[in-house]
């Protein structure tokens, strides 16, 4: 047991050492620089630019060759230290993430799992029913084959503009001033709905789709046929075949998790949410690069952490893993 | 399925560990994040100002201003020299120039200045207005003036160019600034007038130079209508404050109580739904199509009610590189010229939004400097079959039979055109370009970069064709000019003042240092060198204008009244809260609004 983890353990941090570099690296090598945005975007009097740019440049830490600047880079990072945000200039870039992470979260979380049940449920009780397979379920493979954009402008467009039921931008009123108040919360909810009814429409379609064929896979193993040759009752084999269903299920869930300070760029976009999924974008489009940097080693972190509860669930719920580990210690 | 059910609640325990730890290392949850920011904002400046009021829950909607259209990302501070990146409605809201300047009359309004005039060649002096506060209630004095340049010396900002040609800034007394210039330029200078943010001595004297370039400035001190009130990731809140000296001094007062800048969303369809919604009272994105809106029934105004619906804001010019061939061939870029067909970009992509432009290029504000006799003689116009007649006079001949001419030397020409991906309406009239290219026989296809690699070919001097917008309104043809011709080409990449195309002419560049000696009120003698500099330019062709992009202004009356308009009678403003446009008479659209209700 204590090897399993410890090597699993050396696995992650080699994974992290390489991943941050290359996290440093992919901005780096994109045409186009920070400064020169910034420059672009403040230009105005004549010859001011002239003295700016390269003030900023070595504000930025810019002016020191590569191999310098990334060895600065994990100096600052083992600082905690992500560095100033170009695009936000001139605001800490854990500053600016940390701003948009409640967002992230308080959208993505309940649209991940509450999809995830619902889909599962659904598509476990679909397989099971030959009615419900021919007609409910192709609305799962519309959901999930809709282009997310298209839905979510639809929804937008339907329930904000024509209905007008719910509002179509920001996080929250942009007549409110954030207090711990009931009109407040209550916009909070009201701006929340739409991005997240559109986020869990379409993971609900494809959780769905991806647990009926898997339980019809399971159904059709050896096993079950077998424990229905002895004659278990039905269900018991169903029993046995969800257990085995839902663990790519499960896998593809915590991977979700792992990735949910990434944000949903498109939800982020459409409905002008500000979580870190639209700031990911804009930091591509200024050439941020530490809060690009910043972005990546926040998703770098979810991943790693959703993979090692992963191994762990793993154990737990898969005996076959637990075997191989005491076979292993034997 | 015990086990199961105990793994899912571990994932679920650690999720939401995750949702808590986050909004815990910010103080609490979202809703108070914004708050780990705005206390500072709210409790200063309101503190000595009125008895301290905690901004209200809910804004009341007849007494608030909803504007958006300038911000581009949430907004960080208000650094007044943190140019671009402050929060909208910094300068113009709370910091002030001396002057602010009128481009559809053409004129200084005195602003914090009461007066300025040139006492000799090289000397100007500033009268300031008294009875003009700080928000904290001290008075705006010649120090102030003199404090605002002086930190410039020090810190590289926007307006430390200004050291080059100014020799010193002197307070005279209280309310009297000598500026004493070393070289007197004359055009260069008035742009400083109505352009430069007066900051207080007390608060900006002696702080460390990366306090002044990169500090948030949260709290800042304001001789402007408005103070700030809090700002947050989709927006900044202003509030007007007592006291503002031009209500006694000028009888202007501003209506609104608040106004709200709402941050963009980089969704021009989420801007477009909020005025649609009447959310916005004043919206200042491009909004393609607005001719539907205003005839449409939805209360929704822009400047002019019928086309171009805007006033002009900046040219857009086709710029080439000049280092490349075959466009180091002025006979090349001319047949360019006759051949790009506007009034369809104009028509088609544009819907009558924009106007086309003027073979020089030069906005309808600075008409009266076009010498219609030089256009006459060596401007150009759509006429694709002028353009073949010039490429086959230079020598461009289709040799290889493949329907594109070759160059002179029998090399091929295949050409790129720029723009930035996204900016739709631009992508659009470069195909409109690239297909009149290839119809008089130029192949050229439209290139669409994201926008820094769009910004480092072009400082790199990598691209063959650009779409670019660099020249804004300004009260000087001569910042125009500069745009243009800068000199010198080899610093373009550091420099990023123009000249993109690397056009290298000796005399131009006299020229345009010539033109920026010449006295602001001396019209015959700009006019005298701008002719001058208007045949070079149609002649060489270093660049093609092609058309004027508009101020974008959606105005909704649903909350408030008496907007800008080209009507008689309604107020002659610039309509636009970008950054630069309050001290061109935006302020003053403010200063005008009427609630609706009455």
């Amino acid at each position: 047991m204590k090897r399993y983890f410890g090597r699993k353990l050396l696995v992650y941090i080699l994974t992290f050492f390489i991943a941050v570099t290359i996290d440093w690296m992919i901005p780096r090598f994109m045409p186009g620089n920070p400064v020169d945005v910034l420059m672009a975007r403040a230009g105005s009097f004549a010859g001011a630019t002239e003295l700016m740019h390269d003030y900023y440049t070595k504000v930025f830490g810019l002016d020191v060759p590569l191999w310098q600047q990334y060895i600065n880079f994990w100096g600052a990072l083992l600082h905690g230290d992500l560095g100033i945000s170009v695009y936000v200039f001139p605001k800490p870039v854990a500053e600016v993430i940390m701003d948009a992470v409640p967002f992230d979260i308080f959208l993505l979380v309940p649209s991940i799992l509450l999809s995830w049940f619902a889909g599962n449920w659904f598509g476990a009780f679909a397989a099971r029913s030959k009615r419900l397979d021919n007609t409910i379920l192709p609305l799962g493979y519309i959901l999930t084959a809709t282009p997310y954009m298209w839905l979510a402008m639809l929804l937008a467009w339907t329930l904000g503009i024509v209905f007008e039921v719910f509002p179509i931008a920001g996080g929250y009123s942009f007549s409110l001033t954030p207090t711990f108040s009931w009109v407040f919360i209550s916009s909070l909810f009201k701006h929340w709905f739409l991005p997240f009814i559109s986020l869990f429409l379409v993971g609900f379609g494809g959780w769905a789709i991806g647990m009926r064929n898997m339980i019809i896979y399971e159904l059709e193993a050896d096993y079950s046929h077998y424990l229905e040759a002895l004659g278990a009752p039905r269900k018991l084999v169903r029993k046995y075949a969800f257990n085995n269903a839902v663990l790519p299920q499960l896998t593809g869930l915590a991977l979700q998790l792992g990735v949910i300070v990434a944000g949903a760029l498109v939800t982020e976009v459409v409905f002008s949410y500000p979580g870190i999924g639209y700031l990911i974008l804009q930091a591509i489009n200024t050439r941020d690069y530490f809060l690009l940097q910043g972005c990546f080693l926040f998703i770098i972190l979810g991943v790693l952490l959703a993979n090692f509860v992963i191994d762990i669930a793993y154990v737990l719920v898969d005996p076959r893993t637990r075997a191989g580990m005491q076979g292993e210690s034997a | 399925m015990k086990r199961l059910s105990f793994v899912l609640a571990i994932l679920i325990g650690l999720s939401m560990l995750l949702a808590s730890c986050q909004p815990a290392v910010t103080e609490a949850p979202v809703v108070t994040e914004p708050t780990t920011e705005a206390p500072a904002v709210t409790e200063a400046p309101v503190a000595t100002e009125a008895p301290a009021e905690a901004p209200p829950e809910e804004f009341v909607r007849e007494e608030t201003l909803y504007m958006g259209g300038t911000q581009w990302g949430p907004p960080t501070g208000f650094n007044p020299w943190n140019l671009g990146n402050y929060a909208a409605g910094t300068f113009g809201l709370c910091y002030e120039p001396l002057f602010i300047y009128d481009p559809l009359a053409d004129e200084f309004v005195p602003w914090l200045a009461e007066s300025g005039e040139w006492t000799s060649d090289t000397v100007y002096q500033v009268k300031i207005r008294q009875g003009v506060t700080w928000s904290d209630g001290s008075p705006f004095t010649a120090a102030d003036v003199k404090a605002t340049f002086d930190i410039a010396k020090d810190a590289p900002v926007s307006i430390s160019p200004v050291w080059k040609f100014l020799g010193s800034v002197e307070a005279v007394d209280d309310y009297t600034v000598n500026f004493t210039f070393t070289t007197a330029l004359y055009q260069g200078w008035s742009y400083y007038l109505y352009s430069t943010p007066m900051i207080s001595k007390a608060k900006w004297e002696g702080k460390p130079v990366e306090e002044v370039t990169s500090g948030l400035n949260p709290e800042p001190e304001c001789t402007g209508p408005y103070i700030a009130e809090s700002l947050d990731q989709t927006k900044v809140v202003w509030l007007k404050r007592d006291g503002w000296w031009a209500t006694e001094a000028l009888g202007l007062d501003p209506k609104p109580k608040r106004i709200v800048d709402i941050v963009n969303s980089g969704n021009n369809n989420v801007a477009l739904g909020m005025v649609l919604q009447g959310q916005f009272d004043l919206n200042n994105n491009f909004l393609p199509g607005i001719s539907k809106l205003v005839d449409g029934g939805y209360g929704v105004h822009t400047y002019y009610p019928e086309a171009p619906y805007h006033l002009s804001a900046n040219t857009a010019w086709l710029l080439m590189n000049l280092t490349k061939k075959p466009m180091d061939d002025p006979a090349f870029r001319r047949a360019v010229a006759f051949a790009i067909d506007v009034s369809q970009i104009v028509n088609v992509v544009y819907g009558g939004m924009v106007l086309p432009a003027n073979p020089t290029g030069l906005l309808p504000n600075w008409d009266k400097y076009i010498d219609q006799a030089v256009v006459d003689e060596v401007g150009f116009s759509y006429d694709p079959e002028e353009a073949k007649v010039i490429l086959a006079a230079a020598g461009y001949k289709d040799t290889d039979g493949d329907g594109f001419v070759e160059a002179p030397d029998g090399s091929k020409i295949d050409l790129k055109i720029n723009n930035p991906n996204g900016w739709t309406d631009w992508m659009e009239s470069n195909k409109v370009i690239a297909n009149s290219l290839k119809a008089v026989g130029i192949k050229a296809e439209p290139n669409f970069p994201d926008y820094p690699e769009y910004v480092s070919q072009r400082n790199d001097g990598t691209y063959d064709m650009m779409i670019s917008n660099d020249a804004q309104i300004a009260n000087t043809p001569w910042r125009y000019y500069l745009w243009m011709g800068r000199n010198p080409v080899a610093d373009v990449a550091t420099m990023q003042d123009g000249n993109y195309g690397r056009y290298e002419n000796q005399e131009v560049f006299d020229l345009t240092d010539q033109l920026d000696q010449v006295p602001t009120d001396d019209i015959e003698g700009m006019k005298t060198i701008i002719s001058k500099l208007q045949r070079i330019y149609l002649t060489d062709m270093p660049l093609i204008p092609l058309w004027y992009n508009g101020m974008w202004s959606q105005t909704s009356d649903a909350y408030w009244t008496n907007w800008p308009s080209s009507e008689e009678g309604a107020p002659h403003w610039t309509p636009v809260s970008w950054r630069g446009y309050w001290n061109m008479t935006a302020i003053r659209m403010l200063t005008d609004l009427e609630p609706a209700g009455e």
